[in-house]
């Protein structure tokens, strides 16, 4: 029966299991970064291409904490997401806010110029080829799952981008405040007669996608070398996914991240040289025959 | 006109993919001065192992040979690692009056610079390209290629990793000219001493920061060592990646092809220790090498030099002792007389001792075979290796008639 399936598959069954449970791993990023997009485009209108210099500051945080205060990979966790998500509230104070009024492109230009400025100061400060970040001690080893040897650090990554995206999805959804900032993106001048600071709401919000790209930067650095170009390899990739989920649907990007970690992971064992390229494949058919994305409302 | 969200992503694409090299403009050459471009990677996976350090030893270069009764002038631009930004400046610069082009790592860029230099008869010298092809079946009468290659770095590690039982091999490989070399030549010794190789993968390149995906396949397909047939950061993230999944605890061993110094620097010792790697330099490896570093360090804003900005240092040095030897305005006039000269002389500096440069392009020295110091026995900033063994320069590199370049018959 196992040998009729392998057969079929080209492959041996364990090696595919293990590439899908690689896959939901990567998946994990795409979602949590993706995830961030969403909240920021789906209420602010913001392209937000800073948001690879904001994961890639994240996994900075997390080592400069360790370099110079001492301060360890949960404490980061912490701590990390607070920092850059406050660098965040002060990008969208001085320059973000001035562009709500104007058309997309002067936005993504903004954070486009801006993701491109901090990685370069990053590359003055610290070269380009990265700095060593460890797995805490509570999470290294792994375990044999028969078929594949998970580093428990791995599943870990899981666990937790699935915390953050329940949570976001359920604090935008199911709660008063959320149902403010849904409302704000709306009729913002009927939400601000209600009493309701919406300016303060918005930047925070923007405060709120960036420590999301934070966290999965904190989440990264063990696992990727910490250098500036970290972001910018993968920005792209989640922008796919984005558009493939649908603009601004927070539970498109989360499901279409995992999803297209898990076909990206297929790409590696079959055609290893069109796992860079297969997301964007997919992208192209989806705008095709759904313009508005799976998950997007047309 | 108005723009929708998704024409704004589409533009978007757009923006990203139109940042190219801002041109450059430079006065034209005066008579009795040599120009030297330092081509390289400023901004990507490379820069730290030359970048901006082999722009620093090239300087130090030109200051330590002096006053010479002509004129130095070092300029340096970011080829980002594309052939097309590569060539394009290359050609700007040669008809800018650039004697000679020094560095330009990434074997595609290297292979495409080495084609303008030989169609305009202007001096190339590569400290960067690893693919032996720039000595081989792609040479070029203006070409050399200064410190190391694919077949050097082959024969070293992998002939090292042979000897002591790894028979079988997989290869991750980047997908592009340079791991294409690597893994091509490291397979000839492999299978030359009775090895097999069990498979390969090539990863699309430099867009891949996740490999675990490759080494869980490497692993599986029971091979005993993996072949990493590629550099830069992404050797550091299969290093760091083939920890975390426990496959070098569980037998199997890494062969890092290519690896220098920052990259060990990168990983830390913690993780790095252990590794057997092939360099041609290394900073502390005679009094000769530890003086040249002394007086270069204070220009590296920190970092220690690696066989490529040394290389820098090495090559630059003697070519403006060809440029003395035959004259500024003899010199300027054909890349293939100041190559030829630089062939005829023999080398002689601190980072790379007594060496000369063979007719197909290929300077000799000796490769090093390092492994990499624990923790413990490490005792100051980048005392990172311990010397294994030496290939003297007559054996490092392939034999001259093998390599099929025009050059060796002519």
């Amino acid at each position: 029966m196992l040998d009729a399936i392998e057969a079929f598959l080209g492959v041996p069954a364990p090696l595919l299991f293990g590439q899908l449970l690689l896959g939901l791993i990567n998946g994990a990023f795409y979602a949590m970064l993706s995830l961030g997009l969403a909240v920021i485009f789906g209420l602010l209108n913001i392209i937000n291409f800073t948001h690879g210099a904001q994961f890639m500051m994240g996994a900075f945080a997390a080592w400069m904490l360790l370099a110079w205060a001492g301060l360890g990979y949960w404490w980061a966790l912490l701590l990390s997401p607070l920092i850059v998500g406050f660098t965040g509230v002060i990008l969208e104070k001085l320059f973000i806010s001035r562009l709500y009024k104007l058309d997309h492109l002067y936005g993504l230009l903004l954070t486009l110029g801006l993701g491109l400025i901090i990685e370069g100061v990053f590359r003055n400060e610290f070269g380009s080829s990265g700095l060593p970040y460890r797995i805490p001690d509570e999470l290294q080893g792994a375990w044999d799952l028969g078929f594949m040897f998970m580093p428990i650090y791995r599943g870990w990554v899981v666990v937790a981008a699935l915390f953050f995206c329940i949570a976001t999805w359920l604090v935008i959804e199911k709660t008063r405040l959320g149902a403010y900032l849904r409302a704000a993106t709306e009729r913002a001048e009927l939400v601000q007669a209600f009493g309701i600071n919406v300016p303060r709401m918005i930047t925070l919000t923007y405060g709120a996608g960036v420590a999301l790209a934070a966290v999965a930067g904190v989440l990264a650095a063990p696992i990727y070398s910490v250098n500036p170009q970290m972001g910018s390899n993968l920005i792209i990739v989640v922008f796919a996914v984005v558009v493939i989920g649908g603009m601004g649907s927070i539970l498109g990007s989360i499901i279409t991240g995992f999803g297209l970690g898990i076909v990206e992971g297929l790409t590696k064992v079959y055609y290893p040289e069109a796992s860079a390229t297969v997301i964007f494949v997919i992208m192209a058919i989806v705008l095709l025959a759904r313009p508005a994305g799976l998950f997007g409302r047309a | 006109m108005s723009f929708t969200r998704r024409s704004a992503l589409a533009a978007s694409a757009a923006a990203v993919a139109t940042l190219g090299a801002a041109p450059l403009s430079r006065a034209r050459a005066q008579a009795n001065s040599i120009r030297i471009g330092v081509l390289n990677d400023m901004s990507g996976p490379y820069r730290d192992i030359s970048g901006p350090y082999g722009v620093a030893c090239t300087k130090q270069a030109v200051a330590e040979f002096g006053a010479q009764g002509f004129n130095v002038e070092v300029i340096n631009a970011d080829h980002q690692n594309k052939p097309d930004v590569g060539a394009g400046l290359a050609r700007q610069w040669y008809d800018q009056g650039v004697d000679l082009i020094l560095d330009v790592p990434t074997s595609s860029v290297g292979l495409a610079v080495a084609q303008v230099a030989a169609e305009k008869n202007k001096a190339y010298i590569n400290t960067g390209s690893a693919t032996s092809d720039l000595t081989g079946s792609q040479c070029k009468p203006t070409t050399i290629a200064w410190m190391y290659d694919t077949y050097m770095l082959a024969k070293s590690t992998g002939g090292a990793m042979v000897r002591t039982g790894g028979d079988s091999w997989f290869f991750i490989t980047a997908d592009y000219a340079f791991g294409h070399a690597l893994e091509r030549d490291t397979t000839g010794f492999v299978k030359a001493a009775g090895g097999e190789v069990k498979g390969a993968v090539r990863y699309p390149f430099p867009a891949t920061s996740d490999f675990s995906s490759f080494l869980v396949q490497a692993q599986s397909s029971r091979a005993k060592v993996i072949g990493l047939a590629n550099a830069g950061a992404d050797t550091v993230n299969c290093i760091k990646q083939a920890a975390e999944f426990g496959i070098t605890r569980r037998g199997t061993k890494l062969a890092a092809l290519l690896m220098f110094l920052a990259d060990v620097h990168a990983l830390g010792l913690q993780t790095a220790q252990g590794l057997v790697l092939t360099e041609s330099f290394y900073w502390d490896l005679s009094d000769r090498t530890r003086a040249f570093t002394r007086r270069v360090l204070p220009h590296l804003n920190g970092a220690y030099p690696n066989m490529a900005s040394a290389a820098n240092y090495s090559a630059t040095l003697h070519f403006l002792k060809a440029v003395k030897d035959m004259g500024v305005a003899a010199a300027k006039v054909s890349g293939t007389a100041i190559v030829d000269r630089m062939k005829a002389i023999p080398c002689d500096d601190d980072a790379f001792g007594p060496g000369s440069i063979r007719v197909d392009g290929r300077k000799l020295c000796p490769s090093y075979l390092f492994e990499v110091k624990s923790p413990a026995e490490s005792k100051a900033p980048y005392d990172y290796y311990k010397l294994l063994g030496t290939t003297p320069a007559g054996e490092a590199f392939r034999p001259l008639n093998e390599g099929g370049c025009s050059l060796v018959h002519a």
